[in-house]
């Protein structure tokens, strides 16, 4: 008995206290658990932003979940998620790895890639706009017929060019994650590797790739966490057109909510968006296996 | 175990607000610009006459430094977030900027907005100042709550003098006109008409004329009343068919959908000689000033009115644009505030050098009795054009999209958009847009 005390007074003198994280506790809770809360509230009711907020029951989410436009923003999204995650995780490995070499050229390159993270979506989604122009754009300034395509009218490319542009921004944040993790991979397993006679090619799938596992959990994350907010690039870029082929979840929920001020049914949309990303991102991290201490280096 | 599946639920939770906190972002409302007591205050939108309203309250302030009134100005989509919250919290400006049409009308029903027809009453020479159909649009149920404050604005058939000398052609005074251009321009590799189809607002204007040309403008109030299946109308089902006959054709400059003309991208093909006709707002002259004066200058540009549909019912002076903006007074204001409006309204909104300011920006003032002035501007021509246009306009019809609620508005773009694209059908269109009149009469 008085053993077993002394245990847990032995715990608590050594690690640190508790009351260490009620700031970031209180801030949690007052930006992210109250306004959660809110939305949920709203979301039962109907309001346009100006007049008083009344009770609506289930009418939002009635409404909401038999439009077809809402049917069709989950499917545009799943489409991005999926698209963004294909196009992005191996372009962003590879170079990842290839800047994590330490060849002088290679500061040098890695600096060039990183410019599109400095720029802001909207910025990026103006330039993309002029330069796609079918009279105006790079076509014409290139002078390259085959360029001026109906970029963003054709309401089968339109999601093509917004997966492009987001891979274009984002691609160099998760090469920069990449790049720290091979830096992490001791380089004897190399050094083993290559006295064993493995070539480079054996080298990548048996080294790098395992070795990668938590950084590719990481990074997969945020980039299909990421995608749930893909908002201000695409708003900029097509403004969900053409039709409603570009018109993601987030999009579809500020149309609603504030040009069209139907709050109640925008905030219905904030909660679906918010239980897909929660879904999304436990999956992931159970992706990472149960037992999550488990050495990636046994031997070393 | 446990604190790991805390963990990743912590994880997950943080991931997720990420996206949440984007039903943060419009909604920051401002922190102390309004407010119910203290200075008369106004807001109103950058760019265009700016510099008109600044000066006019400047001039306020020293005939009246006893009653001091400030102005703020606000990027367009900005400012549309900001005074709907402003107003919401009881923290909106004196002055209210707006566009009459459906915003109006909801502020009118949540008593945001002063009745001014009182006040007009006792001031004739102020209501006698206005072109009445400008007038109009700032009418709630018979009452007057919004005053023009800028210009007037109708969309007109602009065309390329050049090309259409170029093919030995006229401009179009009738539709059939215009589908016969159709091919004589491609067959000389001229696209016949600019438009800028991914801002979307674009395609409307071909529709409100359209629409009021075949059938009137009845059948656009019966929509905006919320009539039920109004929008069945045959005139809607004919417009959009003949919208999309012309897309068909060709008619629309290669790409269309792909065009922004926020950036001014629908008008560049027209001054380049890539295209020979956009129909657009009067604001774009000014643009077409700044981008290519020598083009103007040279009188290459040439315009005209929306042609006529052969036994339409719709009178072929009607116009559709914007007839002018607005100030509305706000209701919230006290006292002291409400008496320096008014006396702003009656004293220097539209006095002498207000109406010639905004001449001068190459903008029409929506008053009476202006011909001499507007003679003098050395944009004459197409100034005289546009005010005698607003002036003998049976009906001046403001933009569908923002007459109707910003819901159905945001329905109707989108639909539209999808008939200029092929699509969707004319028959498609109307049903899901007779769909948002139920929605609207269930709320």
């Amino acid at each position: 008995m008085s053993t077993h005390i002394g245990s847990r007074r032995a715990r608590h003198t050594a690690g640190p206290s508790g009351w260490m994280a009620v700031p970031a506790l209180l801030f949690f809770l007052v930006f992210a658990i109250i306004p959660l809360g809110g939305v949920v509230l709203l979301s039962f009711s109907n309001w346009n932003g100006l007049g008083a907020i009344t009770w609506a029951g289930l009418a939002s989410w009635t409404e909401i979940l038999t439009s077809p436009v809402t049917i069709n923003a989950l499917v545009v999204t799943a489409k991005v998620i999926v698209y963004s995650f294909l196009v992005q995780t191996p372009i962003s490995m590879l170079l990842g790895v290839f800047i994590a070499g330490s060849q002088k050229y290679r500061a040098l390159l890695a600096v060039l890639y990183f410019v599109p993270l400095l720029l802001s979506s909207a910025a990026v989604a103006i330039a993309y706009k002029a330069l796609l122009d079918p009279n105006f754009g790079l076509a014409q300034g290139l002078n390259i017929p085959a360029l001026a395509q109906n970029w963003l009218g054709n309401p089968d490319l339109a999601l093509f060019v917004v997966i492009f542009v987001i891979a274009w921004q984002f691609v160099p944040f998760h090469t920069l994650i990449y790049q720290g993790g091979v830096r992490q991979i001791p380089a004897s397993l190399y050094e083993a590797a290559e006295i064993d006679g493995a070539g480079r090619i054996k080298q990548f799938f048996h080294i790098t790739l395992p070795q990668l596992k938590y950084t590719i959990i990481t990074s997969s994350t945020l980039m299909v966490v990421g995608s749930l907010a893909y908002f201000d690039l695409v708003f900029v870029l097509t403004g969900g057109g053409p039709g409603y082929s570009t018109r993601i979840l987030p999009l579809h929920m500020y149309l609603t909510g504030f040009e069209a001020n139907a709050m109640g049914a925008a905030s219905a949309l904030a909660v679906i968006l918010v239980v897909i990303g929660l879904t999304l991102a436990l999956v992931l991290q159970r992706l990472g296996g149960k037992d999550r201490s488990a050495s990636q280096l046994e031997g070393l | 175990m446990k604190t790991r599946k805390t963990r990743s639920m912590a994880t997950a939770i943080a991931a997720a607000t990420l996206s949440l906190s984007l039903a943060a972002c419009g909604s920051s409302g401002p922190a102390d610009t309004g407010g119910g007591n203290g200075e008369t205050t106004m807001w109103s939108l950058t760019g265009g006459p700016e510099p008109v309203y600044e000066a006019s309250v400047e001039r306020w302030n020293e005939n009246n430094p006893e009653q001091p009134m400030s102005v703020s100005f606000f990027a367009n989509d900005a400012y549309k977030n900001k005074i709907r919250s402003a107003l919401g919290a009881g923290q909106g400006p004196t002055f209210i900027f707006g566009w009459g049409g459906g915003v109006l009308e909801s502020y009118v029903e949540t008593n945001k907005v002063m009745d001014l027809t009182g006040f007009l009453e006792n001031n004739p020479d102020v209501k006698d100042r206005f072109l009445p159909s400008v007038l109009e649009n700032g009418v709630v149920d018979g009452k007057n709550y919004a005053l023009p404050n800028n210009s007037t604005q109708p969309k007109v058939l602009y065309h390329n003098k050049q090309l259409f000398e170029e093919i030995g052609a006229q401009p179009p005074e009738t539709w059939d006109e215009l589908m016969a251009l159709v091919p004589r321009f491609e067959e000389a590799g001229i696209a016949p008409i600019s438009l800028g189809g991914q801002s979307k607002w674009t395609n409307l204007m071909w529709m409100e004329y359209l629409v009021d040309r075949i059938g009137g403008p009845e059948v656009f109030d019966r929509i905006a009343a919320n009539e039920p299946g109004a929008w069945s109308d045959p005139a809607v089902i004919e417009a959009l068919t003949k919208i999309q006959d012309l897309v068909e054709a060709g008619g629309f400059i290669d790409g269309f959908s792909s065009i922004a003309a926020d950036s001014g991208a629908d008008v560049a093909p027209l001054y380049t000689g890539k295209a020979a006709m956009l129909l657009q707002g009067s604001w774009v002259y000014t643009d077409m000033k700044t981008a290519a004066p020598e083009f103007v200058e040279s009188g290459d540009l040439g315009w005209s009115k929306f042609p006529a549909v052969k036994s339409g019912e719709g009178h072929p002076d009607n116009i559709v644009g914007n007839p002018s903006n607005f100030w509305s007074i706000n209701a919230d204001g006290s006292g002291a505030q409400k008496e320096t409006a008014k006396g702003y309204l009656k004293d220097t909104l539209f006095d002498e050098t207000y109406i010639q300011e905004i001449i001068e920006t190459g903008a029409v003032p929506p008053v009476k009795g202006i011909e001499d002035e507007l003679q003098e501007s050395p944009d004459s021509d197409f100034l005289t054009f546009a005010y005698e246009m607003a002036q003998e306009a049976p009906t001046f019809q403001l933009s569908w999209d923002q007459a109707l609620s910003p819901g159905q508005a945001d329905t109707m773009l989108t639909n539209l958009d999808l008939i200029f694209l092929g699509e969707i059908t004319p028959k498609q269109f109307t049903e899901t847009m007779n769909g948002t009149i139920e929605q609207g009469a269930g709320q």
